[in-house]
């Protein structure tokens, strides 16, 4: 298929016995946002956390089926789960910052692992990426304060610069705003429209209005089916199911 | 006027129950003080830089025992801390659900272990092992240097810094677990979100983030192998005098615990014992000192941020 950067293959998750994702089968496009959208409890966290083999960390977690980067299974045994969250990173639902580290520290960390040492190079890196995340004009001149200094919705700026500095093709968010106030959220989504230019996004969300705002693509999942996937537009205004028209109507959620 | 209200009667007994912890420590220190009076007006300074414990000249000086206190809990820092990290770590980070509980459970068994019966099995079992497998080894083929010259017996200075190093990891350990597993879960996730390994996460981030934790785990530790007596008494080959003055590891020594311990009862003249309460107050001087230092550098050196444990 032309252009979709994942896919997931009858994609099933469980945590212990419970079953949290059933048989889903989403694309996501190259250079497009695609948003997750669904009532708490229904995957949507778990499925994006399978995109970058986070989901195997917690102690319980099993999966089957297929998730597919550039049409490689990520879950086979040659690929190494340190690489691949390299390629594909991720923003979570509460800024995480790391605290011991300064601003610099903490966009030059993931580069810092891969052996790149303190030099020209890393301060260019550094700077493009606090840019790219819209923070650089007001951490400049504080990149050496813990990164935990700055507003909450400055640290979520801030760990999208730190992955972006990893230059990935994919960037997860999972719940990106949830944490943040309407003003900082919307920057957050004004960065979101911008960064599908240059990386592939997935973005999981329960604001609805969120999803239409930002994604060309929308999945809608519930008890950890997928009901509906398709263009934001299409789900938006004329769902095919009835349970995806409730949902987008308010009804319950 | 304060009225007599059962409130005001609680928190006047709460208050004189805290403030005993206060009032021992001062207690303590003014029968040290007084009671060593007598050999400080003697020798002077001359109680902390002499060699000597000869109660026929009447001379007494605490400068071998000194050292090998400090010998001895600074061996039981370098084996037995990076044993405790690593039991913590496992503990935390690795063990499976079903392990974790009663493994822990058996690391703070360790420490109630009574120090004798560590001692009996320093005495028994872990000289030989000390002595066969370590001992005599390094002697025969790095014997030049002076720390592994001499002949090794066993009972010495590295024995009972061996015991000490086991006697110290519960408590660092424990502690350090608790440390650990205070260090939130979204550190680890983002940590492992920009591409950092098991062992990259856990000691560029975990062990960052609790550093000023598990650096007080590492000062209780401390003060548990300063101020241990009964297992060092009895593997520490109990030399006294100038012979106490620490030239290798493989030497009988002594250290301030020990010697008050061996001693205290036998001593002759008034001048003896108070020389005994002189080490004391010695040994509770060290610990108070390491103690405030380390909370110096905890605040200071370590510049605790915000976010950071403890």
């Amino acid at each position: 298929m032309d252009n979709i950067k994942m896919q997931s293959v009858n994609l099933n998750a469980w945590f212990g016995t419970k079953q949290a994702l059933k048989d889903i089968n989403i694309s996501i496009k190259t250079n497009a946002v695609t948003a997750i959208i669904g009532p708490s409890g229904c995957g949507k966290s778990t499925f994006i956390r399978t995109l970058n083999r986070m989901h195997e960390l917690a102690p319980t977690a099993k999966m089957s089926g297929q998730i597919l980067l550039d049409d490689q299974n990520i879950y086979d045994s040659t690929v190494d789960p340190v690489m691949l969250r390299r390629r594909v990173g991720m923003v979570f639902q509460k800024p995480n910052p790391f605290p011991t580290m300064s601003i610099y520290d903490n966009v030059a960390a993931g580069l810092k692992l891969t052996g790149v040492r303190k030099d020209k190079n890393l301060d260019e890196v550094v700077k493009r990426s606090l840019q790219q995340a819209t923070l650089w004009d007001e951490v400049k001149d504080d990149l050496k304060k813990p990164g935990t200094s700055i507003s909450g919705g400055q640290q979520q700026r801030l760990c999208i610069a730190r992955a972006i500095a990893l230059e990935p093709e994919v960037i997860l968010m999972d719940e990106p705003t949830s944490a943040l106030d309407p003003i900082a959220s919307a920057k957050i989504e004004q960065l979101v429209v911008e960064l599908k230019k240059n990386y592939t996004v997935a973005i999981v969300t329960h604001n609805m209005q969120q999803a239409s705002r930002v994604s060309d693509y929308t999945a809608f999942m519930y008890l950890g089916s997928l009901i509906e996937f398709g263009a934001t537009k299409d789900i938006f205004e004329s769902p095919k199911n009835q349970l995806t028209e409730r949902y987008i109507t308010g009804e319950f959620g | 006027m304060i009225k007599l209200t059962g409130d005001n009667i609680f928190k006047a007994i709460i208050a004189i129950i805290a403030a005993s912890a206060a009032i021992i420590l001062l207690l303590n220190t003014y029968v040290l003080v007084t009671g060593s009076a007598n050999i400080f007006a003697t020798s002077g300074f001359e109680f902390i830089s002499g060699k000597n414990w000869d109660p026929g000249i009447s001379s007494f000086g605490v400068l071998p025992y000194i050292l090998g206190t400090l010998l001895t809990s600074g061996i039981a820092l370098l084996v037995g801390v990076p044993l405790s990290l690593g039991i913590a770590i496992f503990i935390v980070e690795m063990a499976p659900k079903t392990v974790r509980v009663p493994f822990s459970y058996l690391v703070e068994m360790l420490a109630a272990v009574p120090s004798v019966i560590y001692g009996l099995w320093g005495l028994f079992v872990l000289r030989f092992w000390v002595l066969n497998y370590i001992e005599k080894p390094l002697n025969t083929y790095l014997g030049w240097i002076p720390i592994f010259s001499g002949t090794p017996t066993g009972l010495d200075i590295l024995t009972a810094g061996l015991i000490l190093a086991i006697m110290i990891i519960p408590t660092v350990a424990s502690v350090s677990r608790e440390v650990i597993s205070a260090v939130p879960n979204s550190i680890r996730e983002g940590a492992y979100g920009i591409g950092a390994t098991k062992w990259e996460v856990i000691r560029h981030w975990v062990i960052n983030y609790g550093r000023s934790g598990i650096f007080g785990a590492i000062i209780l530790g401390l003060g548990r192998a300063i101020g241990e007596t009964m297992a060092v008494t009895m593997v520490i080959g109990n030399a006294t005098g100038p012979k106490a003055m620490p030239t290798s590891l493989f030497q009988p020594g002594q250290t301030l615990p020990s010697l008050i311990a061996n001693g205290f009862f036998d001593s002759d003249t008034p001048l003896q014992s108070s020389a005994y309460i002189g080490a004391g107050l010695v040994l509770l001087l060290i610990s108070l000192l390491i103690n405030v230092a380390a909370h110096v550098m905890v605040t200071r050196v370590l510049k605790v941020k915000g976010g950071a444990v403890e």
